[in-house]
């Protein structure tokens, strides 16, 4: 038997743990999408209803990752690993909310016209769906490289969000009857960016993990000149829509 | 029985002051080898010690932290066979050089051993003991009772100082023995193991002393005890034993840094437990 067999087989859950949720998380966001272009309530809710898996398995690898804590004294790389593990999960739970979110929107929608053809959109979701596979796979792979490299590709996420505020704006200009619809895919958008900063949330861990160091803000973002607040545009900031 | 022998001197070995001219390291070692008999069990430790701060010293059994920490005061010199090079630099003076007397050492530097060993006696006499052999002129009762509060035992015996140290519990006893060391004033305290013999509450006492202790005092403790070494100490020095069959120092880092970001891959194997 090698040295700690049943603590690094733990370890070793915790872990698979993680990519399992992160590989459902990413369906979840990329079906969510989905059923907002394709105006299919059906595949919604079956979004809204899973993601109360999501939520138990992050509740139980939080409890595992304490359980761990508890009574095998992680040192080391093996703590770091445990803290990263429960902030990534606590990350991926909240991108999950944030996709029953925008499948929440796609219900509310139902069968109301669409406003426009959605295009920025999907470039969003298929963004930031790249980030979280990327931090993800820094995360397996403990590759703080990539994980520096998914921090940059947030600010097109982020453009592409100010991007398709100011659209819409310019339809609840031309007629009030669209603020309603028009303020529904600001959420989206709002939510999709979400998940972008929480992949940059995931990449900061990963660093964490593989060098124990925490990045400083200026080495996150060494062109810092747009002050403009991440939450900018006035949408819930919960994740979810209103119930 | 005395036969060590010294093979170098460190007269060359100097200790830069800080910039408020106080040297930031009060204990080094420079080479440090030391042999029983033909058995080479350190092999050149280099190591400074901060004052008033905790050094702990980790390592699986066999790596020699205890003999690393016997020889802070010449305790190892009690040991036949017993051999050492390099030097061992306090407060920039060579302890092994032939002018130093090492009682003097040992007053300088106390300790304090795994198994609490109070003298047979009072624990007024056990506390007293240092400062009569040492020939202490001033107030012996004040002087047992500064002791006796400095090790956090006073209120628990002020009542009755005439009882036997050995009647004590074992952490009381391990408190005294503290006490005993105090009382010469010592500017170092070694100690090995000191809560390996003692419960989970009287462990807690015994590190909170510690940590109050540090205020005042240098302090090395040797502990197999990995989480004890990183709830008090300032800095961690990890020993483990080479190939040749000697201790050797992996690494010597902030406790904190050790803990949770150790710069060698042995340390890692080590204090996660994947050692061996």
């Amino acid at each position: 038997m090698s040295p700690r067999e049943e603590y690094v087989g733990q370890l070793q859950h915790v872990h698979d743990e993680l990519l399992l949720i992160g590989s459902m998380v990413e369906k979840a966001i990329k079906r969510s999408v989905e059923s907002l272009r394709t105006r299919d309530v059906e595949l919604a809710q079956r979004i809204v209803d899973e993601d109360d898996e999501i939520d138990d398995r992050y509740l139980a690898l939080e409890e595992l990752c304490i359980d761990i804590i508890a009574r095998q004294q992680p040192m080391a790389s093996d703590l770091r690993a445990l803290i990263t593990g429960m902030q990534v999960g606590s990350e991926l739970e909240r991108m999950g909310d944030y996709a029953e979110g925008i499948a929440k929107i796609s219900i509310r929608m139902g069968d109301e016209p669409p406003l426009k053809p959605l295009i920025d959109i999907p470039r969003m979701a298929d963004i930031s769906i790249g980030m979280l596979r990327d931090s993800l796979t820094a995360l397996n792979e403990r590759d703080d490289a990539l994980a520096r490299r998914v921090w940059h590709t947030d600010d097109e996420v982020d453009q592409l969000n100010d991007q398709v505020y100011r659209e819409l704006l310019t339809y609840m200009f031309e007629d009030p009857r669209n603020i309603q619809r028009a303020t529904w895919l600001t959420w989206v958008a709002h939510n999709l960016e979400r998940i972008g900063d929480r992949a940059t949330n995931i990449a900061e861990r990963v660093i964490y993990l593989t060098t124990g160091q925490t990045p400083a803000p200026d080495e996150r973002w060494p062109d810092v000149g747009d002050p403009t607040p991440q939450d900018s545009g006035g949408p819930p900031t919960n994740g979810s829509m209103p119930a | 029985m005395i036969n060590l022998r010294i093979d170098t001197r460190a007269s060359d070995v100097a200790v830069s002051p800080s910039e408020n001219g106080q040297s930031d390291v009060i204990l080094m070692t420079r080479n440090l080898n030391f042999w029983y008999g033909n058995t080479l069990v350190l092999e050149n430790i280099d190591c400074d010690i901060g004052p008033r701060e905790v050094t702990a010293i980790i390592g699986p059994s066999g790596c020699g932290k205890s003999t690393y920490l016997r020889c802070f005061n010449r305790m190892n010199e009690l040991i036949p066979t017993a051999r050492i090079a390099g030097s061992v630099v306090f407060r920039n003076r060579d302890i092994y050089d032939r002018s130093v007397d090492p009682v003097e050492v040992r007053r300088q530097v106390g300790m304090v051993f795994q198994k609490p060993n109070p003298f047979p006696k009072s624990i007024y006499d056990n506390v007293a003991y240092g400062p009569r052999v040492n020939g202490y002129k001033g107030d012996m009762d004040e002087a047992v009772e500064t002791s006796l509060k400095r090790a956090a035992l006073w209120d628990e015996v002020k009542d009755d100082l005439k009882k036997s140290g050995l009647a004590l519990s074992g952490g009381q006893q391990q408190r005294l023995c503290i006490a005993r060391a105090l009382a010469v004033q010592p500017d170092v305290l070694l100690m090995d193991e000191p809560c390996s013999a003692l419960d989970p509450i009287a462990t807690t006492r015994i590190e909170d002393l510690i940590r109050e202790l540090r205020e005042q005092l240098t302090i090395i403790i040797v502990t197999h005890n990995m989480q004890q070494a990183a709830r008090i100490s300032d800095r961690t020095a990890f020993f483990t034993v080479a190939e040749s069959g000697a201790g050797i120092l992996v690494e010597f880092n902030e406790t904190q840094k050790l803990f949770t970001t150790p710069a060698d891959e042995r340390t890692e194997a080590y204090i996660t437990g994947r050692f061996g």
